[in-house]
């Protein structure tokens, strides 16, 4: 039998909002750790190939932040060189900026929602280059998850 | 009654695997270049993708389409044909054209590969379908969606090309391989250079009560915070008309025939197209399973046929503006 890669089995995600006093108390820590996690977990994927190489070089020398609503984290980071560098005293206007609440973050990377969608019904909000925020939407997109968790879940010795 | 195709659109391998794993008979999508009509940065397919993407659908008895759908610009010709040529190696089951030089070059050079009729080609009548099948050799022409259910019918009756319509996704102006609104403002359009609103033109501004979206520096729309968005679009944008501001085009919406579905299929479609080949994956996947479910539920029982709640709601919940319509197949004015 042909082996369908789709869909991912994972829980399903409701839209919720977290309380006021988390996205306050959340805007008072520091930022900077926030930056250097999603930093290391964007080159992890870089290094094992997961972004498409031809992609990344259009993100060269471009700045990007991403604000949770939710949680009062914002993050700045930039891709530099060949690999992503937080960016610790960022301008005040990144080349693209995304702007969601916490669960429509994870409803898109888990693809149970679609990205057009969150930004028709005002889930989402994406501002600066929107030819930067279109590649990277679409680099996105194109990443093939289901066969990832599944090459990663299967024991080393019954990889092909 | 005959099962129509269901035609899936795919800008990503990804997304095409989404289509063939939830029921598409058919995949279309675009090469890397300005050849197609969704040309945007990092979308559409390269030759490896290509060459993946034709071998898992084959696997699964699923074909694949090339949308060669722009028109060949001055000086140009050999970028167009070079796409054609590459789809014939690569095994692509059928070319979607509307430019009648490129048709003229695919029935010429490869008459064994299936040709369809673009909706970039605008016919719209039995008439321009019979020409383009005495001189081109078409198997399947794609209608706009300017036709109501009877023009349709009437078409069909009068052709031996295969009908092939749309069933849901973002509607377009209504004027579909004509349109050069985006042209009035940047200089570019769909059939020149494969996208109508090019993204490096479009800005998003968001203020504190309200989000602004203008195309090459012209206002096309500004939003409330509670109010549903739509494509950047000159067609859906609100303007200023005789002291009243308003969509004076159309309103952001999605086109959705689920409901008057046991009709399309009867009068002999031979394919419904779902738009959408600059959506996720996750759109690609939540549409192909809803229609595919309601296609089998056609032609398993006709008659008792109806509308499932949770059909609709997720396609209304991916359509643009959040809106659905059925467009011109049931407008009262010809």
């Amino acid at each position: 039998m042909i082996p369908v890669t789709t869909p991912l089995n994972l829980p399903t995600i409701p839209a919720f909002t977290l309380p006021p006093l988390i996205a306050r108390l959340g805007a008072q820590q520091p930022q900077w750790p926030h930056s250097v996690n999603l930093v290391l977990a964007l080159n992890a994927a870089r290094k094992l190939n997961v972004l498409p190489e031809e992609s990344l070089q259009e993100l060269e020398g471009r700045t990007f932040r991403v604000t949770v609503l939710d949680t009062g984290m914002v993050v700045d980071f930039a891709y530099r060189a060949g690999a992503f560098r937080p960016v610790f005293r960022a301008s005040a206007t990144p080349d693209l900026h995304f702007t969601a609440q916490l669960s429509a973050f994870l409803q898109m990377v888990s693809r149970q929602e679609d990205p057009d969608t969150l930004f028709f019904n005002r889930s989402l909000s994406i501002e600066g280059d929107t030819e930067l925020g279109l590649r990277v939407k679409n680099m996105l997109d194109a990443l093939e998850w289901p066969r990832l968790a599944w090459q990663g879940l299967r024991p080393t010795f019954l990889k092909r | 009654m005959t099962k129509p195709q269901l035609v899936c659109p795919a800008g990503s391998l990804a997304a095409l695997k989404a289509a063939v794993d939830n029921g598409a008979d058919d995949v279309y999508l675009g090469f890397r270049n300005d050849t197609n009509a969704r040309n945007f940065a990092g979308l559409n397919f390269d030759d490896k993708s290509l060459v993946e993407g034709i071998r898992y659908a084959h696997q699964r008895q699923c074909r694949v389409l090339a949308a060669i759908n722009t028109y060949a610009q001055a000086g140009r010709f050999a970028d167009w044909a070079r796409s054609v040529d590459k789809a014939a190696e690569l095994g692509i089951d059928a070319v979607i054209i509307a430019d009648p030089g490129l048709l003229d070059y695919a029935t010429k050079t490869h008459p064994a590969l299936r040709r369809h009729l673009s909706v970039q080609a605008s016919a719209t009548s039995y008439e321009a379908i019979n020409f383009c099948k005495e001189k081109f050799g078409i198997q399947r022409a794609v209608l706009p969606r300017v036709l109501t259910l009877a023009q349709v019918e009437n078409v069909i009756r009068n052709t031996e090309v295969e009908i092939e319509v749309f069933g849901f996704g973002s509607l377009c102006v209504m004027n579909e391989g004509r349109c050069w609104l985006s042209s009035y403002a940047t200089g570019e359009s769909p059939n020149t250079v494969g996208a109508c609103s090019p993204a490096k033109y479009v800005k998003w501004e968001k203020k504190p009560d309200e989000m602004d979206v203008r195309l090459n520096g012209i206002l096309i729309d500004r939003y409330g915070n509670d109010e549903n968005a739509g494509y950047p679009t000159i067609c859906k944008g609100r303007f200023e008309v005789a002291g009243e501001t308003y969509y004076a085009m159309e309103e952001p919406a999605s086109l959705n025939v689920l409901e008057m579905l046991p009709e399309i299929i009867k009068i002999g479609v031979a394919a419904i197209k779902v738009e959408g080949r600059q959506r996720s994956p996750t759109y690609v996947a939540q549409v192909t399973r809803n229609l595919r479910q309601a296609l089998d539920a056609v032609i398993a029982a006709p008659d008792k046929y109806s509308v499932k709640p949770a059909w609709a709601a997720e396609l209304a919940k991916v359509s643009e503006g959040s809106q659905i319509t059925l467009g011109a197949y049931n407008r009262p004015w010809r």
